[in-house]
């Protein structure tokens, strides 16, 4: 799991906490605070919300990251065609504008909400959880959640998955990793998409792209995969499977508090959490 | 580009602070952050004055403290600052490290004046 966003006190920064307790005096007379929330306290709040309420349900959410046209939509329509019903899901879109990717994924039968950005480079946890009163969680497994694609904001908020999937696409090149650490450190599993290119731009090395993960401390299998010929969505689909499997084992065994509401078509947007 | 909205979130919480301690005004914030949080330094001192005006904080001055990038490495139980696309142990090479700090994204302290008069009046 990414914990990026929900940190607090770490061995980099307790020897900020001063000895003289929370509320003490500057040398020039001014009253100092001394705090130590994360700056996104409210959207992680938001986030464990969010989480609970998938927990509650069984369901199982996935943030897919990636930059634009790595291929997330594409991945998707693949992966409903190839499990073949065998998960009842609903995918969550996000983009700056146009519903074009959420009307992608209803034509395979595949409930879709679109999260329309404006100009946000990024979904955060509020935007999903506005999303969730149109999904019907009770009847729903797997939800996936599309970013906005973008290889730096998404990547710093949490938005209450359960797992993080991150897409590299063959044509962006291999060091994709090096230079974007904060997104591909947090990614539960990565992806070597449009794997069916790798024979034409073999200037890309899937061992330096590991390479390059593994120097991020990432222990995230890498796969190659392509949506348009199949290859690699096995590998993609027992992964998958697995990861359902172990995250309702936890979610299950873990009790959460209840949230003070339900999700579902119908209810109100407005009531807060 | 999302350090306007981190920006944002980080007013919401000095303003509830300088309310909770009726201060009249926030003289200066102190941000704690490290390169793995995803947020550009400079970027945040540029949204500031957006994000600050008309606030209690307008005037404050924001010093952001950059911690480094450290990791432990359980294989030889040692710890090493490293680059933050690099978390490998710098003594033994290995890449399975647990990172200690770099992270993080915080709000440390913030420092006021507090109108005394007011809260007085309010005890």
């Amino acid at each position: 799991m990414c914990d990026t966003c929900g940190c607090n006190i770490t061995p980099g920064n307790e020897h900020l906490i001063s000895a003289g307790g929370k509320l003490e005096k500057t040398r020039d007379g001014h009253e100092a605070v001394t705090v130590l929330h994360s700056l996104l306290e409210e959207n992680d709040h938001t986030a464990q919300h969010n989480r609970e309420h998938f927990n509650s349900h069984g369901v199982v959410a996935i943030n897919l990251m990636s930059s634009p046209g790595a291929g997330k939509t594409a991945l998707l329509e693949a992966t409903i065609k190839a499990l073949g019903g065998e998960f009842n899901m609903a995918v969550i879109e996000g983009d700056l504008e146009t519903e074009n990717d959420a009307e992608r994924i209803r034509k395979h039968g595949v409930t879709a909400v679109q999260i329309t950005t404006g100009s946000a480079c990024h979904l955060d946890a509020h935007m999903v959880h506005g999303a969730l009163h149109d999904l019907a969680l009770a009847d729903l497994e797997l939800v996936f959640i599309e970013n906005v694609g973008n290889l730096v904001c998404p990547a710093s908020f949490d938005l209450g998955q359960h797992c993080n999937v991150v897409l590299l696409s063959v044509p962006e090149g291999d060091d994709k990793p090096a230079k974007y650490p904060v997104m591909f450190r947090c990614a539960d599993m990565v992806m070597l998409s449009k794997a069916d290119l790798l024979p034409i731009l073999d200037d890309f090395s899937p061992q330096r792209a590991e390479q390059y993960l593994r120097n991020l401390a990432s222990p995230a299998p890498l796969i190659p995969v392509s949506s348009k010929t199949g290859d690699g969505m096995d590998d993609w689909l027992s992964w998958l499977r697995d990861m359902i499997d172990k995250t309702r084992q936890a979610s299950s065994s873990t009790p959460v508090a209840h949230p003070h509401h339900h999700h579902g078509p119908g209810h109100s947007k407005h009531s807060q959490p | 580009m999302h350090e306007l909205a981190i920006c944002q979130a980080l007013m919401t919480q000095v303003e509830t602070i300088a309310r909770d301690n009726h201060a009249v005004r926030v003289t200066t914030i102190t941000v704690g952050m490290g390169p793995l949080a995803g947020v550009e330094e400079q970027l945040l001192k540029n949204a500031y004055p957006v994000a600050s005006a008309g606030t209690v904080a307008a005037d404050a001055e924001l010093i952001i403290q950059l911690t480094p990038v450290r990791v432990h490495c359980p294989g030889c139980n040692k710890q090493s600052t490293v680059q933050s696309n690099r978390l490998v142990c710098s003594h033994c090479g290995d890449w399975r490290t647990e990172l200690l700090s770099g992270d993080e994204l915080i709000l440390i302290r913030v420092e006021l004046d507090k109108a005394e008069q007011a809260a007085a009046a309010l005890h």
